[in-house]
């Protein structure tokens, strides 16, 4: 078994979001708590500005819960950056514990599936999940510098300037993490770096697949399976790849990468990062979780975990995906 | 699935995934590249012309100081951040001309300096140049060297 | 009385046309091979080492001036043409050769993009 289930039902009590201008403009733009103007927020470097975008969030996300930080039991949180600089040195802004993790652009889904497996088992009350990226400290670790003039090529993603994270404790609100899935490391040999929606499609099927047997639930229980950042050609493939397995998810499937930005334009496929599904989730779903214009939503974040060292060794991408049900109880 | 079924299935999937790539534009990206990259080397010309007309150099001098001066241009407009757009529009067009060279020095000098003066501008000012210069010098000597013993 | 102005007009022609058309060769390469720009780069100042070697470049200098020598294969040119030089001088002169020759380029490259680096910093992109 692959799925685990929370019979004490675990809450996410309040979301704190913060994204980039490009991002704003999209869906995201008015759910958000905070849209910078300048990507820079006032630091002095990327890899700076993405730690203080996720420390907001944190900071944030309990604000919004209306608790002190004193009440917060645990943060878990990862990022993109080599050994999680970011969640690392967010997390030492703040006097409880802290748990990295990283599962690349998944890192959301596992950190809510460990939250919640943690505050089910009752060792905690309050945990703080969260988890960011940013566009430019990402190009410069697995791509190019910023102002090389080369091109990107059509298969690629734009990665989301954004943080977001959530509260989840035993109880506070109707929005509950249900059950859990994590997910296996899927590789089918894509070596293509560029085109990460098809690298890590195979990936989300396999777990949505799993989740769906191991729950003996139908795709149609779910108003929406969101998944973090396929792009709409990985999505395009997920839609195939789990109807070869006779599931049919053309109706309720949604892809945050691909809904992100409003002009597909050098962003080609989508959005893509930690932050996307941290961003549109924690903002927009969330946002129509509470108002109940959604009840049952599976979150599959997908993750390439690659290295720059990995592909320039001529390794091909493996992936993962997890899953958690969420739904309002 | 493992061993020679995984291959198998691997192989199919890539052929998959392939057929869904979205279709290169031939045309339109040839055009450009063609009309950036000679719109470079004309500037290169006019340079070429007003150095040998009015300064009167000649020969190496000449091309040395064309060179010199469409790098500063490259370097110029990399630090402006315009090079990466001109870029992206022009693919090859930008790339090939020496200012794509200058760029590509100039581009990652400029990005890591937030990481030191020694080991993040000056050590990683080569990641995207360096091979040009250890490829050229390597295939520029072997050339010496063949002309040396024929 | 217009025939100077014709024959610089002709040279602008000439650079344009074979220039482009080296970057849209490149382009080509790029299309249907996925080469990264620093692979492109190698690749076209390989060929102008390969085709000095063999004593043709030159020609297309000659013929079409910055519109040959502007291109990075102009480059490979220039080193080419310095190490052939130089083993008219000897063992030494080889082995240098290629080298001083593309000192300017190298020079200038390192020494503008030290000022730019500590001109300008590096800026997000908004699109």
């Amino acid at each position: 078994m692959q799925t685990i289930f929370f019979e004490n039902t675990p809450r996410i009590i309040a979301t704190g979001t913060i994204a980039g201008p490009k991002e704003c403009a999209g869906v995201v733009g008015k759910c958000v708590d905070k849209t910078l103007t300048d990507d820079m927020f006032g630091e002095s470097t990327y890899e700076k500005a993405e730690c203080k975008m996720l420390s907001y969030a944190i900071t944030k996300a309990i604000e919004n819960a209306g608790e002190e930080q004193s009440n917060i039991d645990m943060l878990i949180s990862g990022d993109l950056l080599n050994q999680i600089i970011s969640a690392s040195f967010a997390a030492r802004d703040f006097d409880f514990p802290f748990l990295g993790v990283y599962g690349a652009c998944s890192t959301l889904a596992e950190s809510y599936a460990i939250a919640a497996a943690l505050l089910n088992a009752g060792y905690y009350k309050k945990i703080v999940a969260a988890t960011g990226s940013h566009f430019s400290s990402a190009e410069r670790q697995y791509r190019y510098p910023l102002e090389l003039g080369n091109t990107r090529p059509p298969q690629s993603q734009w990665t989301v300037t954004g943080a977001g994270g959530a509260v989840i404790a035993s109880e506070g609100s109707p929005t509950a993490i249900t059950s859990a899935t994590f997910g296996k490391v899927v590789d089918f040999g894509i070596t293509d770096v560029n085109n990460m929606g098809a690298a890590m499609a195979p990936a989300a099927a396999d777990t949505i697949l799993a989740h769906l047997k191991e729950t003996g639930r139908n795709a149609d229980y779910y108003d929406l399976i969101i998944t973090g950042d396929l792009g709409a050609l990985g999505s395009r493939i997920l839609k195939d790849l789990v109807w070869e397995k006779g599931v049919d998810i053309q109706n309720n499937h949604v892809d945050c990468g691909e809904i992100i930005y409003k002009v597909i334009e050098d962003e080609f496929q989508g959005g893509s990062g930690a932050g996307c599904s941290a961003v549109v989730f924690n903002s927009y779903i969330y946002e129509k979780l509470k108002r109940r214009e959604l009840n049952r939503v599976l979150l599959a974040a997908t993750g390439a975990l690659l290295s720059t060292v990995s592909s320039g060794q001529g390794e091909s991408i493996p992936c993962i995906c997890h899953a958690v049900a969420i739904e309002n109880l | 699935m493992t061993g020679k079924n995984r291959e198998n299935y691997n192989k199919n999937y890539i052929a998959y995934v392939n057929s869904f790539d979205p279709p290169t534009q031939h045309f339109k990206n040839c055009l450009r590249a063609f009309l950036v990259g000679g719109l470079i080397c004309c500037i290169g010309q006019f340079m070429r012309e007003i150095f040998e007309k009015v300064i009167g150099l000649n020969g190496d001098e000449l091309s040395a100081a064309v060179s010199i001066l469409l790098i500063f241009l490259g370097t110029l407009l990399t630090g402006f951040g315009v090079y990466d757009r001109i870029g992206r529009y022009a693919g090859a067009g930008s790339i090939v001309p020496i200012t794509g060279f200058a760029n590509s020095v100039a581009s990652p000098a400029i990005e890591f300096k937030t990481e030191g003066l020694v080991y993040g501008m000056a050590a990683k000012m080569f990641i995207v140049a360096g091979p040009i210069i250890v490829y050229g010098v390597l295939a520029g000597t072997a050339v010496g060297l063949i002309y040396l013993f024929l | 009385m217009f025939e100077p102005y014709l024959e610089i007009i002709w040279g602008f022609v000439k650079a344009f046309a074979v220039g482009g058309l080296i970057c849209m060769i490149a382009q080509i390469v790029i299309n249907f091979t996925d080469l990264t720009a620093g692979k492109i780069l190698v690749l076209f100042m390989l060929a102008g080492v390969v085709l000095q070697g063999l004593g043709l470049y030159q020609y297309l200098v000659e013929f079409a001036g910055a519109g040959a020598t502007v291109p990075i294969s102009g480059f490979g040119y220039l080193l080419a043409n310095g190490a052939i030089k130089g083993a008219q001088k000897g063992f030494f002169g080889a082995a240098t050769g290629a080298l001083s020759a593309a000192s300017a380029g190298v020079s200038a490259a390192v020494i503008f993009s030290f000022i730019m680096a500590m001109i300008f910093k590096s800026r997000s992109k908004k699109n």
